[in-house]
């Protein structure tokens, strides 16, 4: 159909409008569309995080170990089913008691002074409205789960991140917020007494401590598991910064496992 | 969104392959403790740590057993170095005296009898173990403080030492903590004398420190110009041990 077709009968004919875009060979693979994703800030910031959360999570086991349980002496506790059980020593760090304490709170340093750097810069340089709650995202987030469980077809829309990892992006600060004030309610239960209270008092605030690190700790393992089962191409923009959109998990129609490598496109129509 | 060119793979493959080397030299280089190297920064942290935790100490902190825990009674750990529970045998030792000395203008020799006269303290607080259990007791005692008016340290005293029979395990403080109104020669638990299981006849008592720095089979308070370690803090632990 030519533009000629659709006129009135009065109108003269009218020559075919050339094509907006050059027509170009398709290429194979897509050209990249090479961005710039990660600050070298946010980039620096996260691999001390996971490293030093890495030494924290062990040293602190390790620590619990030395009294594996929750209940003050004489009590029991209602709320914890491996009581009396140790953690398995492959996932500790520090080697004993005090060894393990001596990380741990060199680390806590590294990690607050970390942390504080992250939320200043990404405060300062905006990247915080990537993160923070839309009204949409818990319809998003669903629309996301349906793809995973084959419901829906398409990849929903999504920019730098989908519903489902912002909302771990934003949960993750709440949770070191959690771990850094039942950690110092544990550390200095009588000088910040106070604090301690908050949480319920000594055995409670160890339990919190505990059940925010596993929450940290659940939630790590499944970013670490979608970068290797959905997007690994996003690990570049996390060591370089950079990232082709053209590999982005929407592009590809990317669930866990499926779609890992970029699609051939079919060449344009002429 | 910037776009820019590729043109990275080198320098992505040298950082894989660089990080990838030094994670694995790490892990090699740790033995369960830790990198040995770590060594010197792991102790420079201890002692900024102290300084935060010397920072941190306030006069007025104090501690209080919540009202639902329960006493541990019997289940209140019993800890000390020797073979068997230390019980201080009079026949050979003569009998137990607390002596107050070190830099002092008056220094005391104090029997039991003399303990329970002075003015003493009733304070139901927890215990703070450093394997991270809590337990809860009623302690007795005078305080170290007035123990301290008693004999009047001289000015340039800086530490305390507590010194016990268990084996000569001992324990010194920072002079701020050993001050604080709930750090007690403890010789009363739950309303009893003390039971050799709990370092009778006297022992320190505070929750203001890890259980370990509480000394227990007292024999002898000594203040010091200078700290001189203890029997958990040279094997590795942190000589603060605050709460």
């Amino acid at each position: 159909m030519t533009a000629g077709d659709m006129a009135g009968p009065d109108a003269a004919p009218v020559a075919p409008l050339p094509p907006l875009v050059a027509a170009t060979p398709p290429v194979e693979p897509a050209a990249p569309m090479v961005v710039k994703r990660h600050h070298w800030i946010v980039r620096v910031t996260h691999w001390v995080n996971a490293l030093a959360i890495t030494l924290m999570v062990g040293s602190g086991l390790q620590i619990f170990n030395a009294y594996p349980a929750f209940a003050r002496r004489g009590e029991t506790f209602c709320c914890y089913p491996f009581e009396h059980k140790a953690i398995p020593k492959w996932a500790t760090f520090g080697g004993w008691l005090a060894g393990a304490r001596h990380w741990h709170f060199a680390m806590m340093w590294v990690l607050v002074v970390n942390g504080l750097i992250y939320l200043g810069f990404i405060y300062l340089h905006g990247e915080w409205r990537d993160l923070v709650p839309r009204k949409n995202d818990p319809r998003d987030a669903l629309e996301m789960i349906k793809f995973y469980l084959f419901v829906r077809k398409t990849h929903p829309h999504q920019g730098k991140h989908n519903a489902m990892q912002k909302g771990t992006y934003f949960l993750l600060p709440i949770i070191a917020a959690v771990l850094v004030l039942s950690g110092v309610s544990i550390w200095k239960p009588v000088e910040f007494g106070f604090i301690t209270s908050l949480f319920g008092g000594y055995v409670w605030a160890r339990y919190w401590h505990f059940m925010a690190m596993t929450a940290l700790v659940a939630l790590s393992a499944a970013h670490v598991f979608m970068v290797f089962a959905v997007d690994p191409y996003s690990m570049r923009s996390m060591i370089t910064g950079k990232y082709n959109e053209r590999n982005s998990p929407e592009e590809r129609n990317a669930r866990p496992f499926y779609h890992l490598f970029p699609r051939k496109r079919a060449p344009e129509a002429p | 969104m910037k776009r820019e060119p590729e043109g990275n793979e080198f320098d992505r493959r040298r950082f894989i392959q660089l990080g990838g080397l030094s994670l694995s030299a790490f892990l090699a280089a740790c033995g369960s403790n830790g990198p040995a190297w770590a060594d010197g920064l792991l102790g420079f942290a201890e002692r900024k740590n102290e300084s935060v935790e010397r920072l941190l100490l306030r006069k007025g902190a104090r501690d209080m057993a919540r009202k639902s825990a329960k006493n541990a009674g019997k289940s209140f750990p019993s800890y000390f170095i020797s073979d068997k529970v230390p019980m201080w045998d009079e026949s050979t030792r003569g009998k137990w005296m607390l002596e107050v000395s070190g830099a002092v203008k008056r220094p005391v020799k104090l029997s039991l009898e003399d303990l329970t006269k002075m003015k003493g303290v009733s304070q139901r607080v927890n215990h703070y173990c450093v394997e991270g259990w809590n337990a809860v007791a009623e302690w007795t005692g005078v305080r170290v403080s007035d123990l301290a008016r008693l004999v009047e340290p001289t000015g340039d005293v800086q530490y305390v030492d507590f010194q016990s029979f268990d084996n000569d395990y001992h324990e010194s403080w920072d002079i701020g903590t050993a001050m604080l109104p709930q750090t007690l020669v403890a010789y009363g638990m739950d309303g009893q004398m003390l039971g050799p299981a709990h370092g009778a006849p006297a022992r320190l008592h505070s929750p203001a420190k890890l259980g370990y720095k509480n000394t227990k089979y007292l024999t002898k308070i000594v203040f010091m110009p200078a700290r001189n370690g203890g029997y958990w803090s040279d094997q590795g632990y942190e000589w603060f041990g605050g709460t």
